[in-house]
């Protein structure tokens, strides 16, 4: 069994963000960005699978600017075989990625597709849905467990009512929540070793995806501030205040 | 051209998030029209024919959706697509799971999470977990739109008398099957709609220790909130988890007990009215979007909070 897993560049998930004052988006220069976290239990939950003698090869994938092959070699050194690094500069919607991506699945064959549920810059929880609407396959959105049984995957998804189970045959798309396991760390000798390891790199005009923007953006700007609250002493006064000045309990 | 929003439900009662989702659907187009995909939900629909803001419903019944699997439910929505302008649903799981699948087979860019209709193209949606505001305008002539549902006030839920037509099914995607849902029963009301969140953390220590949470929200008739810390911990069910993946709430009132305030949790619940936050480090960043800020072990405030409720003469439900 083969797995493809897409991983995406985003700023570091512990940087407080700063919106650019000209209100065409967010500070990202001499910021530190990182692989996206959910990214990380996808790349995690198939190098996994592969230690478990169930999968034969880990392809890490990534759609961006030059940079984003750190993104590819970090999950390399966390035992992914190989990778591909589709350049592109820019903002690439969900959707675009998702035809990107649809190329490589075409060429590469994967039994399974893994990917983070959401990824933090953007929020849109979009390409792992589309990616499986342009395939025609199976998704199994927000996985929390995954068991996989001969030809099929019992997939354990987090939804608001609690979970939900569902089985599903291959190939498919999985994307992965923060729950599903604990990614590991890169030792030394292997951040070393993946440097040996080959990343395949093209363009995505190349792969013929059109990636024009369907969706302009008009500003960002920062949300409203809240105003300062106060420290209060005690309980008793805690209570008093929600009471008789927030009026709320 | 119309709009036409899929409703939520469990095949017995149209999800409360519907209603928000129908409000922001009435700002886009006012002819909205509620799509019903289930089994056996002749009462949802009637539900849903009842909503004033609602021009016409469209049911579409088989076994194949009784569990809302995207798979069975996207081609239904693609079938109806060439009389709409706006395909909406609400951005929870089930409408995060539905929408990208419809919308890439329309090759649409979706818009996900509104918090604002702006225009019928122009809408605000909340980035890098909340942190950043977008006002995005879609230029596709078909737009598929999902709805964060505490940013929209519910609407009207009776006095509308809405035409219920029936539409074709879809066949059945047989390669993805629903084995069970294990859903948490709770007598509290919900988490995404309660008027009061008590909300406990890594703090608490314990899954024991969430029996303070407990008693203190029994009393407020509150639901029972957590950081992503306290569910990973295994204290509580994931149910509870608010915030950037978790869920979103907007009560009235917050109290955050042994929750930090990582950016992720903040995401969740900032835009709450009124927020408390009771931890013992003073520096704790969830004290920076607190309204009243209690530096205390909550081992000895939760008691004391829950002795100082019970002095009151009246507590509004």
């Amino acid at each position: 069994m083969k797995i493809l897993v897409a991983v995406k560049r985003v700023i570091d998930y512990n940087v407080q963000i700063r919106v650019k004052e000209d209100g065409t988006g967010v500070v990202t220069d001499n910021v530190k960005m990182s692989t996206n976290p959910p990214d990380d239990n996808a790349i995690e939950e198939a190098v996994k699978i592969k230690e478990s003698g169930k999968a034969t090869e880990v392809i890490a994938v990534t759609v961006g600017e030059e940079k984003a092959q750190e993104t590819v070699r970090k999950a390399l050194a966390v035992g992914a075989d190989r990778g591909i690094h589709v350049k592109a500069e820019g903002v690439i919607e969900p959707l675009a990625v998702s035809k990107i991506l649809q190329k490589i699945v075409d060429k590469e064959k994967p039994d399974l597709v893994f990917m983070g549920k959401q990824a933090i810059d953007d929020d849109c929880n979009q390409t792992g849905q589309m990616l499986s609407a342009l395939l025609d396959w199976p998704q199994a959105t927000f996985a929390s467990k995954i068991e996989v049984k001969d030809g099929k995957l019992e997939v354990v998804r987090e939804i608001d009512e609690g979970l939900e189970t569902i089985e599903i045959n291959t190939p498919a798309i999985i994307t992965c929540d923060l729950r599903l396991n604990e990614p590991r760390y890169a030792s030394l000798p292997n951040i070393m070793k993946a440097k040996k390891k080959p990343i395949e790199q093209m363009n995505a005009s190349d792969l013929g995806v059109d990636t024009a923007l369907k969706i302009q953006q008009i500003k960002v700007e920062e949300p409203p501030k809240r105003k300062a609250g106060i420290k209060v002493s005690s309980v008793a006064e805690l209570v008093q205040k929600l009471k008789n000045e927030a009026k709320v309990i | 051209m119309s709009v036409l929003l899929i409703a939520e439900h469990n095949n017995k009662e149209l999800k409360s998030f519907t209603l928000n989702a129908v409000t922001a659907a009435s700002q886009i187009d006012s002819d909205v029209h509620a799509l019903v995909i289930g089994n056996n939900c002749g009462d949802v629909a009637k539900a849903a024919s009842e909503l004033p803001l609602v021009k016409k419903v469209i049911s579409v019944e088989a076994a194949h959706y009784e569990n809302f699997l995207a798979e069975n439910f996207a081609p239904v929505v693609i079938k109806l697509a060439d009389n709409y302008s706006h395909i909406v649903c609400s951005a929870n799981t089930f409408g995060k799971n539905l929408m990208p699948r419809i919308a890439a087979k329309l090759d649409t860019s979706q818009v996900s999470d509104i918090i604002k209709v702006e225009s019928a193209d122009t809408f605000v949606r909340p980035i890098y977990a909340g942190n950043a505001f977008a006002t995005v305008k879609s230029t596709d002539a078909k737009k598929c739109v999902t709805i964060r549902p505490t940013s929209f006030d519910t609407c009207e839920s009776s006095g509308g008398s809405a035409p219920i037509e029936t539409a074709e099914t879809a066949e059945e995607f047989s390669l993805t099957k629903f084995v069970k849902r294990e859903e948490i029963k709770s007598d509290r009301p919900e988490l995404g709609t309660a008027r009061i969140v008590v909300s406990g953390g890594r703090g608490m220590q314990s899954g024991d220790n969430f029996k303070l949470i407990t008693s203190i929200a029994d009393k407020l008739n509150a639901a029972i909130g957590a950081s992503r810390a306290a569910v990973d911990a295994g204290y509580i069910s994931n149910d509870h988890q608010v915030g950037q993946t978790g869920k979103v709430v907007v009560p009235d009132l917050y109290i955050a007990v042994g929750i930090s305030g990582a950016i992720q949790h903040l995401a969740g619940m900032k835009e709450s009215k009124v927020i408390v936050a009771i931890n013992k480090d003073g520096e704790a960043p969830i004290f920076s979007v607190a309204d009243y800020g209690l530096e205390a072990d909550l081992f000895e405030a939760l008691p004391q909070f829950l002795e100082e409720l019970n002095k009151l003469n009246t507590i509004q439900k």
